[in-house]
């Protein structure tokens, strides 16, 4: 069953097509790798699921919903969650409180408190749940920012660049992680540009060029692609 | 605090400063002073106090909108002014009877809260924020200034209210409390400053626990970082819609307080010299908490009277050095700042104990 699915999405700024036409199908279940050079998109593609930006044309269904003139609170009512790029965490306030902040809509008073402290548990922050969230390492910070976005047990997960700024040791944690959660029934839909958690967690791939989805399939078949290879993964091991 | 109702124990949280026995007491002890205080001065003395009490109430409409709500409004000495006129207008036309001035001041700050509604609306939803919020409410409170100041001719008038231009409305009853045996009227001493102490009371600690619930995170949440608060599914516009209500409400207390003080309001209450000062009281005083801001305007305000005495010029060169200062030296602010130096103090020796 399709969970998420983009219909023939266009947006441009001015003259410049950002998306072109996009049909993508995503299952209820997988996890979906969006991979493609710089300026292929995919973040703008996250921005117009998300309801950041208006598409000029085309539809986004979710659960079988027409969701396209949806404010972006109302899509995360209906089970979206995002991690952004640039860690989007609560700077100024306490790890406990940006917890407490992601939760709240949720739950109340006592099942807030053990809420909050599972999520510490998980994220291995409870040493730190009292220091303000600005003064984390760079890691830590990508690890709360996505105890927030799982923290409203989304259907399906939006994740860009979750390991971006991590050690290989901390993106094989996170692509567990991940994992762990599809096991439980997350759909995820992840941008990612390091080749190795694609290949650790990806079911599906999709590869975005100028705009337009330029070849899908298994990890294998894209990578054994050459057209692919020549856009993409020939630059990246140039 | 666990004994307490819940929201009770919201009046100590992570977004106001001061918590514990020792703070309480000392927050009990000064409220003692402030009401044993009238009984050991006389009636002008105090009746001056009711004067910088009455103020405080727009500078933490400030703190909230701006301090917590990360939204720097310019304008607040609109709905001062708007809550001020409307409550001129309505005792002037129907007296001061029957408790009405109370009524009046309830429907003036409804008035200024409405209005603020409709501002807010078109400037949240119409996505204008960061400067551009500043520009739009300092223009608007300039407009009604400029439009209140060409109002002196007869024609101008709301029943038996005239609008009086510069020349200020006057007149206006002072606040009446109805009592059975003759009518309270609270003149701008020992009365009004009761009541007024007690109104600050009930706003500060019902601010205090607004700001520490659930609310009270979401604002703090979208002034660090609005894109992710509403990705956590949070109505963003709405919840500053109703912060700058909740702000142009407390302005509006301000305004009709000043004008039933001094039984009197002019169009510079609005003007430019008007809306800069709450500014600097709370940028001063610490912006992001409640407490600084309340400590920190009072401080001002007396200050800058002391040297108004030596001429209002100076005083007015003053608050400039005053803000550039702070911001050079303690850019969260000065009580705030001197706070934090105290509890961070008080942590390390408590710690040496153990």
């Amino acid at each position: 069953m399709a969970l998420l699915e983009l219909r023939g999405l266009n947006k441009h700024f001015g003259g410049l097509h950002v998306t072109n036409s996009v049909d993508l199908v995503l299952e209820a279940g997988e996890i979906h790798c969006l991979i493609g050079p710089n300026g292929a998109g995919k973040s703008t593609l996250f921005r117009l699921i998300l309801g950041e930006h208006h598409p000029g044309s085309g539809d986004i269904l979710f659960a079988g919903e027409n969701i396209t003139a949806l404010k972006p609170f109302a899509r995360i009512h209906r089970g979206l969650s995002v991690k952004f790029q640039v860690p989007g965490v609560f700077k100024g306030l306490s790890v406990r409180q940006n917890l407490e902040i992601a939760l709240q809509r949720t739950h109340r008073s006592v099942e807030l408190a053990r809420g909050i402290d599972r999520l510490l548990t998980f994220l291995n922050l409870e040493a730190e749940q009292m220091q303000t969230a600005g003064n984390l390492s760079h890691g830590q910070k990508q690890w709360l920012e996505i105890g927030m976005a799982i923290s409203l047990k989304p259907q399906l997960l939006l994740l860009d660049e979750p390991t971006a700024g991590m050690s290989p040791e901390e993106t094989h944690q996170t692509g567990e992680m991940v994992q762990r959660l599809n096991a439980d029934g997350m759909t995820v839909l992840a941008i990612e540009h390091d080749m190795a958690f694609v290949r650790q967690v990806a079911q599906r791939v999709t590869v975005l060029h100028l705009g337009q989805v330029f070849a899908q399939g298994s990890i294998d078949e894209i990578v054994a692609d050459e057209r692919v290879a020549a856009i993409y993964l020939g630059q990246a091991h140039a | 605090m666990n004994g307490l109702p819940g929201f009770l124990r919201r009046l100590e949280g992570p977004q106001t400063v001061g918590r514990g026995p020792a703070f309480w007491i000392t927050f009990a002890i000064v409220f003692a002073i402030a009401c044993a205080y009238p009984l050991f001065s006389d009636g002008y003395t105090v009746g001056n106090t009711v004067y910088f009490f009455v103020w405080v109430f727009i500078a933490l409409s400030l703190c909230v909108i701006w301090g917590y709500g990360g939204s720097l409004s310019f304008g607040q000495t609109a709905f001062f002014g708007i809550a001020g006129y409307s409550y001129g207008i309505l005792t002037l036309n129907f007296g001061s009877a029957y408790g009405f001035t109370l009524a009046a001041l309830v429907l003036a700050v409804v008035i200024a809260a409405l209005f603020a509604l409709l501002l807010g609306y078109f400037m949240f939803f119409g996505r204008i924020a960061g400067v551009f919020l500043g520009i739009v409410t300092l223009a608007v409170t300039l407009m009604l200034e400029r439009f209140m100041a060409q109002t002196a001719g007869p024609e101008w008038r709301i029943g038996a209210a005239r609008l009086n231009g510069f020349n200020g409305m006057s007149a206006m009853p002072p606040l009446t409390i109805p009592w059975s045996g003759g009518d309270i009227v609270l003149l701008a001493d020992i009365g009004l400053y009761y009541a007024v102490l007690g109104l600050l009371l009930l706003v500060y600690l019902g601010l205090r626990i607004l700001m520490n619930s659930s609310f009270g995170n979401v604002i703090v949440a979208i002034r660090e970082n609005p894109e992710r608060a509403e990705m956590l599914g949070y109505d963003v516009r709405k919840y500053q819609l109703i912060t700058f209500v909740i702000g142009a409400a407390l302005a509006g207390i301000s305004g009709v307080l000043y004008t039933a003080w001094g039984q009197y309001i002019t169009p510079s209450s609005m003007g430019m010299t008007a809306a800069a000062l709450p500014l600097i009281w709370v940028a001063v005083g610490g912006r992001s908490d409640l407490t600084s801001t309340v400590i920190g305007t009072l401080v001002v305000l007396a200050a800058f009277q002391a040297l108004t005495i030596y001429g209002s010029q100076y005083a007015l060169v003053f608050m400039g050095v005053l803000l550039v200062l702070t911001v050079l030296i303690a850019p969260n602010g000065l009580v705030l700042g001197a706070m934090n130096l105290i509890s961070r103090l008080v942590a390390r020796r408590s710690k040496g104990d153990v």
